[in-house]
């Protein structure tokens, strides 16, 4: 068509430059604050300039996030409580989204709908309601005392497994809906191809249908590992103790607690490191993936 | 002796038990939550009977009479509308023009649309409130954290999610109804104006809607970028009182919010879907369907 290139041009540059403010803008300012200096109150002073750049207090962030440092527990906390509740969505998820999309018949739609409903309610609301299930008299201990069980754990109390479930049920929407579109994409061909061939239903799973769900069963973990990094809500709600708290609470700690927003943007950097690394496998393994079906 | 065997191909039993349950565990405890905003009592987890007094009935407690909850409803429709008017037009000509544009820059473009869909959001939020408080040129030295930042922080985050839903519909309607309209003589405006917009209008309002329900939702950014108990929204106000003494009024206070988001994004759903099928049910031919129309 004969329209002219700034014709596009004009259409993308409100939005673009949108992004630029508030995305790339942002980011540099993060880096500058993180590697700035910090004056007699412990104020972040940003340095703008790239050659006056410190990596003092970057270098200092990354120090203290192996073990024995002072970062350790929270960097230990998430990648125990992520890797716990991710595999609970892929235990939990994957065979309800594999329902939904390959037996379910004349309750798919109506299947569909009730899977995407908790996407849609607010993630404080599905908090609020396992807080009140939860509470010292609330349904859960009833139906515990109702089988004998008069002691039950303090639930809210600080302790890792309500968290780490809490982070599931939080997440889980987020995986299963691209594992089931993913699932749903399958060329049912493929599979009659597999039980012509005589494969049990058990091998035509593990052969055909596990190997063509993987980018999507990949972009699913990728889905619920990203936010649940930057959490910070879930601990503060079901747990509210130091003893569960996540790089989140750390860098919300910094950022909204006290002066020290330069160590805040440090470990923010260093979140993006430890995520840079996952994101990175799945980069090498959806490229593998695509490769070998080419 | 054997029985009939069971086919071996069909679903496994304890497959559809599962899915089953798992709807019920994601939502029940909602359904609970809610059921709980009719409390006749204050506990917001024992059962004290029926009453509407936490939504209506008391005269200074309840959702819509006490200051708080009337606070944090006004100011979540307030950023949701402002969102919805800023992010909607910026993200429709993005679509548009990052749909056709191929020049240099197109593919830089189109990745920086994506940063904010995957990057976690707590790095935005930290990202935006240090660009708000430590930069001090204009234009960001003008902006105070408050509800102009929240504003600019939530169309940062919902932007994409306009971009997606547009450009899916742009891929379905395809380009000949643009191609005949400039045959025709239409410059691209008119071709913009007349041809194209009225096509795009169920992914406009559909897109609309989801921004709705994406601000009415949002938490991480929104928060960050508050500045005091009037710039609190719903999803503030429940994280700040979950696990305080507040009485079922915040259920109900959740519930709305619950109710809202539903309703934006089920009937944002359904525009799109009725316009799709429209699409595909002609063929998805323009041509045909200009040839039909002159006889």
């Amino acid at each position: 068509m004969m329209y002219s290139r700034w014709y596009w041009r004009a259409l993308v540059s409100p939005g673009l430059a949108w992004l630029g403010l508030f995305v790339l803008v942002p980011t540099y300012a993060l880096v500058a604050v993180a590697t700035g200096r910090i004056d007699e109150l412990y104020r972040p002073i940003p340095a703008w300039n790239p050659a006056k750049w410190n990596v003092g207090f970057i270098r200092e962030a990354f120090a203290a996030a192996v073990p024995g440092g002072a970062y350790w527990p929270t960097v230990r906390n998430t990648l125990l409580y992520v890797g716990a509740a991710l595999t609970l969505c892929i235990v939990i998820g994957y065979p309800v989204a594999y329902y939904i999309a390959r037996h379910a018949r004349r309750t798919k739609a109506l299947l569909v709908l009730l899977i995407v409903i908790p996407f849609w309610v607010s993630y404080l609301m599905r908090m609020l309601a396992w807080v009140g299930l939860l509470s010292p008299d609330g349904y859960v201990n009833q139906v515990l005392a109702a089988v004998g069980i008069t002691q039950p754990p303090d639930w809210l109390g600080g302790y890792p497994l309500p968290v780490i479930l809490a982070l599931t049920y939080g997440y889980i929407p987020f995986f299963i809906l691209p594992v089931y579109a993913g699932l749903d994409r399958i060329d049912r061909n493929l599979l009659d191809a597999g039980r012509d061939l005589g494969a049990s239903p058990l091998r035509n799973f593990l052969h055909v249908t596990l190997p063509l769900s993987r980018p999507s069963l990949l972009a699913g973990c990728v889905l619920v590992v990203l936010p649940m990094f930057g959490d910070y809500y879930t601990n503060e709600l079901i747990s509210r103790s130091p003893r569960t708290s996540m790089l989140g609470n750390q860098v919300t700690l910094f950022m909204l607690g006290g002066p020290q927003k330069n160590r805040g943007a440090a470990l923010v950097i260093v979140m993006m490191a430890i995520l840079l690394l996952a994101m990175t496998y799945y980069v090498v393994a959806t490229a593998r993936d695509r490769a070998r079906a080419a | 002796m054997i029985g009939r065997a069971r086919n071996p191909w069909r679903a496994p039993r304890f497959l559809a038990v599962g899915t089953w349950l798992y709807i019920a565990w994601a939502l029940v405890p909602v359904a609970v939550a809610i059921m709980f905003s009719f409390n006749d009592g204050r506990s917001r987890s024992v059962w004290q009977g029926f009453s509407m007094r936490w939504w209506w009935g008391d005269p200074n407690l309840s959702l819509f009479h006490h200051p708080d909850y009337t606070q944090a409803l006004v100011h979540s429709i307030r950023l949701a509308v402002l969102d919805m008017a800023i992010a909607t037009p910026l993200g429709v000509m993005l679509a548009l023009g990052l749909n056709r544009w191929r020049g240099r820059g197109s593919r830089p473009a189109n990745l920086l649309m994506l940063v904010p869909l995957v990057t976690p959001e707590l790095v935005m939020a930290v990202s935006l409130l240090l660009l708000f408080t430590q930069v001090a040129i204009v234009p960001f030295a003008l902006v105070e954290l408050g509800t102009t930042a929240q504003v600019i922080g939530q169309v940062t985050v919902s932007l994409p999610y306009v971009v997606v839903i547009v450009r899916s519909r742009l891929a379905s309607i395809g380009e000949q109804y643009e191609e005949a309209a400039s045959d025709l003589g239409a410059s691209p405006l008119q071709a913009l104006r007349l041809v194209l917009l009225p096509l795009l209008f169920p992914a406009i309002v559909a897109s609309m809607l989801i921004v709705f329900a994406l601000s009415m939702d949002n938490f991480v950014v929104t928060q960050y970028l508050s500045s005091d108990q009037s710039t609190a929204t719903i999803p503030m106000y429940v994280y700040a009182n979950t696990r305080g003494a507040a009485t079922p009024a915040l259920n109900a206070l959740a519930s709305v919010l619950v109710f809202l988001t539903l309703l934006a994004s089920g009937v944002a759903f359904g525009v799109y879907a009725f316009a799709q099928r429209r699409v595909r049910r002609s063929g998805g031919s323009a041509v045909r369907e200009l040839t039909a129309l002159d006889r």
